[in-house]
């Protein structure tokens, strides 16, 4: 019974899906209640991560893990999603998909990453991935009548498989060389097995399925297009919770290395991290459409962290995930921004229809400013210490160069973002066209925005947390 | 009676998971592209039996169960979609589908 109390956050979600399903069979406006529902749902989850954080250990015969930062990657995913469906409770009926089974598939993706974040074991890893795709392939397209969220669901769940399937194949040579597919017992007899070449193929395969997942450089062609085609809240979950569940693969890896200093996959990320970062910042620049420029900001910032995972010490882990909590609630709010300055039929997203924003709506104008800020790296929000503990750990790693083309690149960013910011402010708006913004729109930026001032201001206390989980 | 030794199965397995990509690649028509993705997860599956078989150990038999599961619900969500886009669009050709451009 201990372990069912351990797992609670993950039983929690599940429960609360077949329930959410019950709900939208038997109620004829379940589209009103489910939101509701769901967030409590998630909001519970959250509450129980928190509480049940030091129960640290493995459950179902070394399946699962809990507690430790475990639990602070569930606590990111349902706290992030929690505020994505507040984002979605108005916006979704100006996309026109106002349908209860969109929060239903919500939960689902929330459950498929959690299981990422918990697996010990590849055969979690592969369900927890498949869980959480499939339903934002379908949640990428929920609106069946644009033709724009076809193309990019069609995008998405073809280069999806795609990636699938080289980690499926990874997973089937690490399991024919290592004859086992527990993590803890692959990680035990990792350094005989890395002079194995099938088994380094099937590590290679591996991380180039989750490189697809991540958004980084050689695989990043479906993210413009995804992003700029689905629901714009969806969008904000995907960059974020997404990104973040298969980071936590990743991490787990990486912890394979990290004790020796033999880390095999530093070329690997050093290089995927370079191209990132610098392919990013630069194509973000030349776009016009917001979405589109946070996707190309989101393969940048894939870069920054991929910068930990080829430093690859227990500082960059912390890094890595203090980067991905700040990550997830500073994108999560932009995205939440602009799905409340959206209008219908994909308008309104154009860098054209920000000007003078502060005229128009200068609640919406001072959040997007404080997530712009947050994004490019400036102090004191969060975004600037998850880049600094990054690049603390690639320098002590002897990774300087790396750190430098960081740095490099993000001021490049700076200018993207700042844009955004100059044509709030400080330009007179050509029509007086008020922008109306949604109340629960609202509340979850500003709970977003709360997030990233309290991880920008008190960064140590995240950071100690995180560090004290994983000696 | 002489059994099939082990690199045969890989092998074929590799080549399958080979053509696979390469249709991915190549193709232009989104279920032929499809096709060769439930290709490439197969030769997984080839590989799994084949290991789990060798090594004496179930593990990876029941796995292949797990990936068949997830492959049917991958394509029924992907055959879907597609049917979503030529009804909108009367093409399921990948070339043809590009409204996103940078």
């Amino acid at each position: 019974m201990q372990d069912f109390y351990n797992i609670l956050p993950l039983i929690l979600v599940a429960s609360g899906i077949v329930i959410s399903v019950v709900i939208e069979i038997l109620s004829d406006n379940s589209e009103k209640i489910l939101p509701w529902f769901s967030a409590l749902v998630l909001l519970s989850a959250s509450v129980y991560s928190i509480m049940l954080m030091n129960n640290t250990g493995t459950i179902f015969n070394g399946m699962l893990a809990t507690g430790g930062n475990v639990y602070i990657f569930h606590f990111i995913f349902t706290i992030g999603a929690m505020l994505i469906i507040l984002g979605s409770i108005d916006y979704i009926k100006k996309y026109g998909s106002y349908f209860g089974e969109y929060y239903i598939l919500i939960l689902n993706a929330v459950l498929g990453m959690m299981i990422m974040a918990s697996a010990r074991d590849l055969f979690m890893v592969f369900i927890g991935l498949e869980l959480m795709s499939i339903c934002f392939y379908v949640l990428a397209g929920i609106n069946r009548k644009k033709l724009n969220a076809n193309e990019a669901s069609l995008k998405y769940v073809l280069l999806g498989a795609f990636a699938s399937g080289f980690v499926v194949y990874g997973i089937a040579l690490i399991y024919g060389t290592a004859q086992t597919t527990s993590i803890d017992k692959i990680i035990a007899g990792f350094v005989p097995l890395s002079h194995n070449i099938l088994f380094i193929t099937g590590l290679f395969l591996f991380l180039v399925g989750f490189s697809f997942k991540i958004a980084a450089f050689p695989f990043h062609q479906w993210v413009p297009d995804v992003y700029q085609g689905s629901a714009t809240t969806i969008s904000g979950l995907m960059s974020t919770g997404g990104k973040a569940a298969a980071f936590s693969v990743l991490i787990i890896l990486l912890s394979a290395v990290a004790p020796s200093n033999a880390n095999v996959f530093r070329p690997y990320f050093a290089v995927i991290a370079t191209l990132s970062m610098i392919y990013g910042s630069i194509v973000a620049i030349s776009q016009n459409n917001l979405k589109r420029m946070l996707a190309y900001s989101s393969i940048a910032h894939a870069g920054y962290m991929s910068i930990g995972l080829a430093s690859g010490n227990y500082e960059s882990i912390a890094g890595i995930i203090f980067y991905l909590a700040a990550y997830t609630f500073m994108n999560i709010g932009a995205f939440i921004v602009i799905s409340m300055i959206e209008g219908e039929n994909d308008s309104k997203l154009q860098l054209s229809d920000y000007v003078g924003l502060n005229a128009k709506n200068p609640k919406l104008a001072a959040l997007m400013a404080l997530f712009m800020f947050a994004l490019s790296g400036l102090p004191p929000f969060a975004g600037f210490f998850g880049k600094y503990y990054v690049f603390i750990s690639a320098i002590e790693a002897n990774l300087t160069w790396l750190a430098i083309v960081g740095v490099i690149s993000s001021v490049i960013s700076v200018y993207f973002y700042l844009r955004v910011i100059v044509l709030m402010y400080f330009k007179e708006p050509e029509t007086s066209v008020a922008v109306h913004n949604s109340n629960y729109g609202v509340l979850a930026a500003v709970i977003s925005a709360l997030f990233v001032i309290v991880f920008g201001l008190f960064p140590g206390t995240l950071l100690d947390l995180i560090t004290s989980f994983l000696k | 009676m002489n059994i099939i030794p082990i690199e045969y199965y890989l092998v074929l397995s590799a080549f399958m998971f080979a053509v696979g990509i390469t249709g991915v690649l190549i193709r232009k028509n989104a279920i032929v592209v499809f096709m060769c993705i439930e290709l490439m997860l197969n030769s997984a599956n080839l590989a799994l039996v084949t290991f789990s078989s060798y090594l004496g150990n179930a593990a990876g038999q029941v796995f292949v169960f797990f990936v068949m599961t997830v492959a049917a619900a991958e394509s029924a969500v992907g055959l879907a979609i597609i049917i979503a886009i030529f009804r909108n669009k009367l093409t399921v050709n990948i070339d043809e589908i590009n409204i996103f451009k940078w």
